[in-house]
């Protein structure tokens, strides 16, 4: 104990001091706001290690605009109402060009007033239930027509007619299953059910029942986070498995993998914009670089690469602004294509990425094997037309 | 209704319950017999589900055996150390046990958190659990055992057998029920009451850790574990009357099917809610409980 | 309070009041943040300090002020005729009853009192008239909140779940997101906390005050002395839940959001250990607990968020050890009679039914 407050005195100290000098000359700083505590740290510490990486690949390259990259880490705490405040303080305080973070739509929400009246610009990187479009935000991830459709789209080419929808209960499984559900019935096939589950819960012996009585050919499930570890464990037990009840995630990727126990996983499958074992050269550089600086076992997962991503795009949007102020660089944003680890993606003038959209399957060690993806790039669209008739963004 | 259905959760409430029970025995020793509210209870759980995972590293898909007595040694030691450095000195004031062993906890899940990181380890059952038993032809055709939860329900039996014996028949149960009731005569009659709170609340952490293996096989091994057990086991105890072991088993099995219950006719979320307020609403009934502990010193004043 | 005592107060008062001259940005809406706050401690210290209630679910109350208040936001927000965006997102196709009478603000700020004396005033009558008492209060309060915080989770039509309800522009004409809004506010927390500390103080300083004390001390005897102390109970617990109602209210304005996460059983505990640092029984102490440990969360935690959650838990420990009585039982102990460790508690055998 004694080491330990020592030790966190002198860090303490130092930060103090480093705080101190970071707005020198020649340097811009940017935020990196996650929860590195509390429940969603699990997910959270790796997406902000992969925007380090970035930033650090970055200034060894020579920076951005001649100036070198400071980073200002801020902790979430996994309590959106602390997301609130640290926004407030990285864009007050230390004034940071841009801020990279967030990953519940809760903790977005929070934020996101506080970057409409204080002019700012967050990146961020977790696919999402649509819905939104702050100019202050720039959404990299998923939209509901980048994940969840192309699921159902999968799902239905594979024969799946009778669907049962799993969710924890807050905002995007909600939503989603809303949308899914629309489009579900518009194609004619069948929703079996619909359970929502606390976050964090842990017990799914009644929700395992439900799925028995209502006898689904396939389970798309938006459980998030360590709720995934529990529903599989008793899933299996129920005597399930991936060819008698195949279950479709949007939440698990290859480090819940590992965390749920791949054996348990097995044969089952994923929907995202990206996956480690993409072959294209920009995703074995990143892989790379990430383990070597991170451990050569690290997992690398769809929000991860959109983090490290989202630190290019801004700097490409910065150089062709030629300017780090956030509402220039939100124009000169759009339009914006680059190679990236997810292949290739373009900002589309709603904020949002252009990107394509793969199923994996889960295999042994926790990665996903690529087994197909749409056709070409896929626009996002924040509304769905279905579910949400006549709103665009602006 | 679905019979087949009907049964499924029925199980399912028996299921609940002894997860309940597991999680809220050791609570009984250290609140029902000391009157410590110990909010680092949880934290003993996950504790021995992170032994669990070790003992699974170690050995490969054969760990139990190994498992549980890791498991109670080491959540019982470190209960002890507890024990030896907060709890001994906060005697008689339960109100700060209850804070200082909520920042305990802190500690826990953050040691816990930097030690095994802040993803959750991978326990998985050994293979003779992985199966289910399953009815065929009938009525109740395709209503489904799983072994684990099986096995949890029997360790559960266990470890409530084993507590009731040592509390109701052997000499160390003698001495705590003696110092429960009145603690100076019993310890002018010669029962070392310091030694004997030490091993109670050891013993209280060590079950906790046997019931932190259980829980492994069915839910998640990380830092948060604990924080959602806790506050239903300590319903349990209330419900069940302090310091009564066969109440707090009556209460976890009554819970257990509320849950079961509502869980099947409303949804899962709106349960839990649900079975807050009834709880709530029950101690309006009785207020100590359903087998509240008669003695002379709880009348006194 | 001593002449010494009553300049450093007079000094720290000025100090607040000008603050806004010479603080940043951030520092101003942060220590506003914590002033609003401070007044759910001012309820904490009535409730635990002196009528030796532990309730851990004060965030019920807090989430109610804080809802009650967040629901007009919300309303002022959207326009005419349209429906709050979140429950368009979640299918609600007309406004739900009990939002109506919320679109008038006086009515609003009515509800940031009386729901949650309401709420405390059944939650008590429901506990002290069946004498429950010490820990079970506790583990009760812990629950309800736990309960309310799943509700709300759980209902996103109605309530917008577990985002919260986020978003506001307006507020009795303000515009929420102008320049002068974050100085204008803080002084008016300022004056809220004032009123509610010399409001409070009078209270305590009153026969029911004592009689409070009287509570705490023995239950029994003061019911031998021929009082009801369950009513005096639930009079400090409704005080107490109107208190976290109006701070959770200063404090959605301050955030300009309220969610669950705030309110949970984390809050809860969390506030009554700042409140323990700082002197549960003293006003003073139980603000100045308050403010302060916020303010080191906000510093230390930005620095050094894994040492942070150490250092929190290892105060937590220290506090009750070697400080029970806080900061302000240290800084009194010369002059005040010794005061029993613990509010409320008696020997081990008695305790956990205490009556």
């Amino acid at each position: 104990m004694t080491t330990l407050r020592k030790f966190s005195l002198a860090s303490l100290s130092l930060a103090l001091i480093l705080g101190n000098t970071a707005g020198a000359q020649g340097t811009v700083k940017v935020g990196i706001l996650h929860s590195l505590t509390g429940t969603m740290a699990i997910s959270e510490i790796t997406v902000a290690n992969a925007a380090q990486l970035a930033v650090d690949e970055i200034n060894a390259k020579g920076g951005v605009l001649g100036r070198k990259i400071v980073v200002v880490k801020e902790d979430g705490a996994s309590d959106w109402p602390t997301f609130t405040t640290k926004a407030e303080k990285l864009l007050t305080q230390d004034r940071v060009a841009a801020v990279f973070g967030g990953w519940t739509s809760a903790s977005r929400k929070a934020m996101l007033p506080v970057f409409e009246k204080n002019k700012g610009l967050l990146f961020y990187p977790v696919q999402f239930e649509g819905n939104e479009c702050s100019p202050n935000i720039i959404y990299t991830g998923a939209q509901p027509n980048q994940q969840a459709l192309p699921a159902l789209e999968w799902a239905l080419s594979q024969g799946y007619q009778n669907i049962f929808l799993l969710g924890s209960d807050y905002v995007y499984p909600r939503t989603a299953n809303l949308i899914l559900k629309k489009h579900i019935t518009d194609r004619g096939a069948k929703v079996a059910g619909e359970e929502y589950v606390a976050l964090g819960g842990t017990e799914f012996s009644s929700v395992i029942n439900k799925i028995k009585a209502a006898r689904p050919q396939v389970i798309i499930n938006t459980l998030n986070g360590d709720s995934n570890v529990s529903f599989f464990k008793q899933y299996q037990a129920a005597g399930y498995s991936a060819a008698t009840l195949p279950v479709i995630s949007f939440s698990i990727a290859e480090q819940e993998a590992q965390a749920i126990g791949p054996a348990l996983l097995t044969g089952q499958y994923a929907t995202w914009n990206y996956f480690q074992s993409l072959p294209n050269a920009a995703n074995k550089r990143f892989v790379a670089a990430y383990q070597k600086k991170y451990g050569k076992n690290a997992a690398i997962t769809d929000p991860m690469a959109h983090a490290y991503m989202d630190v290019y795009l801004w700097k490409a949007a910065v150089e062709k602004a030629k300017s780090f102020d956030p509402a220039a660089v939100r124009k000169a944003i759009v339009g914006i294509s680059m190679d990236s680890p997810l292949g290739k993606i373009t900002v589309a003038p709603n904020g949002s990425l252009t990107q394509t959209v793969y199923t994996g399957q889960s295999g042994a060690g926790g990665q996903f094997k690529v087994i197909g993806q749409s056709k070409g790039v896929v626009a996002p669209q924040p509304y769905d037309k279905l579910a949400f008739p006549g709103k665009t963004c602006p | 209704m679905d019979p087949v259905f009907l049964f499924g959760q029925l199980f399912t409430g028996l299921s609940v319950a002894s997860i309940l029970l597991l999680a809220a025995l050791g609570l009984a020793l250290s609140f029902g017999l000391m009157r410590v509210i110990n909010m680092a209870h949880g934290e003993f759980l996950m504790v021995g589900g992170y032994l669990t995972y070790l003992a699974s590293q170690w050995l490969g898909p054969d760990f139990l055996w190994l498992a549980f007595p890791l498991a109670f040694l080491g959540s019982a030691l470190l209960g002890a150390l507890l024990e030896v450095t907060v709890i001994r000195r906060l005697y008689g004031r339960p109100l700060d046990t209850l804070l200082a062993t909520f920042g305990v906890s802190l500690i826990l899940q953050q040691a816990a958190r930097q030690l095994f990181g802040s993803t959750g380890v991978p326990v998985t059952a050994p293979g003779w659990l992985a199966g289910a038993f399953v009815v065929h032809g009938g009525a109740l055709d395709g209503l489904t055992f799983p072994h684990v939860r099986l096995f949890v329900i029997g360790l559960s039996l266990l470890v409530l057998g084993g507590m009731w014996w040592l509390l109701n028949r052997s000499r160390f149960g003698m001495h705590v029920r003696a110092v429960n009731q009145n603690r100076e005569v019993a310890s002018a009659l010669g029962v070392n009451t310091r030694r004997l709170d030490l091993l109670v609340f050891a013993l209280g952490s060590g079950v906790a850790g046997v019931a932190g293996v259980g829980l492994a096989l069915l839910a998640p091994v990380n830092p948060t574990v604990g924080a959602a057990y806790i506050v239903n086991a300590f319903l349990v105890v209330v419900v069940g009357g302090v310091g009564s072991v066969l109440g707090g088993a009556v209460a976890a099995v009554g819970l257990g099917f509320v849950t079961a219950l509502t869980e099947g006719f409303t949804s899962v979320s709106l349960a839990q809610a649900i079975l807050l307020v009834l709880v709530v609403a029950f101690l309006q009934w009785k207020p100590r409980g359903l087998f509240p502990t008669r003695s002379r010193a709880l009348e006194e004043t | 309070m001593s002449r010494g005592g009553a300049a450093a107060l007079a000094l720290v008062a000025v100090g607040l009041v000008l603050a806004p001259f010479f603080l940043g940005a951030y520092p101003l809406a942060l220590l506003g943040r914590v002033l609003a706050l401070s007044i759910a401690s001012i309820g904490v210290c009535v409730i635990w300090g002196r009528t030796g209630i532990l309730s851990l679910g004060q965030g019920l109350f807090f989430g109610l002020g804080g809802y009650a208040l967040a629901m007009h936001l919300k309303l002022a927000a959207t326009p005419r005729g349209e429906l709050p965006d979140f429950m368009v997102y979640n299918g609600v196709e007309a406004l739900p009853w009990f939002w109506k009478p919320f679109a008038s603000a006086p009515f609003a700020l009515g509800m940031v009192l009386v729901l949650p004396a309401l709420a405390a005033g059944l939650v008590g009558w429901l506990m002290f008239r069946r004498r429950i008492t010490g820990v079970y209060v506790s583990i009760i309060t812990q629950a309800l909140v736990l309960a309310f915080v799943t509700w709300l989770g759980g209902s996103q039509g109605l309530t917008s779940g577990t985002n919260g309800i986020t978003d506001f522009q307006t507020f009795l004409g303000i515009n929420l997101r102008g320049e002068a809004f974050p100085r204008g506010l803080y002084w008016a927390t300022l004056l809220v906390l004032g009123l509610a500390l010399a409001g409070t103080a009078w209270v305590l300083r009153t026969p029911f005050g004592s009689l409070l004390t009287a509570v705490r001390d023995n239950e029994n005897r003061t019911r031998f002395l021929g009082y009801n102390p369950a009513a005096f109970k639930i009079a400090a617990f409704v005080l107490g839940g109107v208190l976290a109602g109006v701070s959770g209210a200063l404090y959605t304005l301050h955030l300009g959001t309220i969610s669950p996460a705030m309110i949970g059983v984390a809050f809860g505990i969390e506030l009554v250990v700042w409140v323990a640092l700082g002197g549960r029984a003293s006003l003073w102490g139980a603000v100045g607990g308050l403010v302060l440990g916020q303010l080191a969360k906000d510093r230390i935690s930005s620095a050094a968020p894994d040492a942070w959650l150490y250092l929190m838990g290892a105060l937590f420990v220290l506090v009750v050890l070697v400080m029970p009585q806080g900061v302000a039982g240290l800084l009194t102990r010369r002059r005040a009679a010794p005061v029993r460790s613990s509010a409320g508690i008696k020997e081990v055998g008695n305790v956990a039914s205490g009556d």
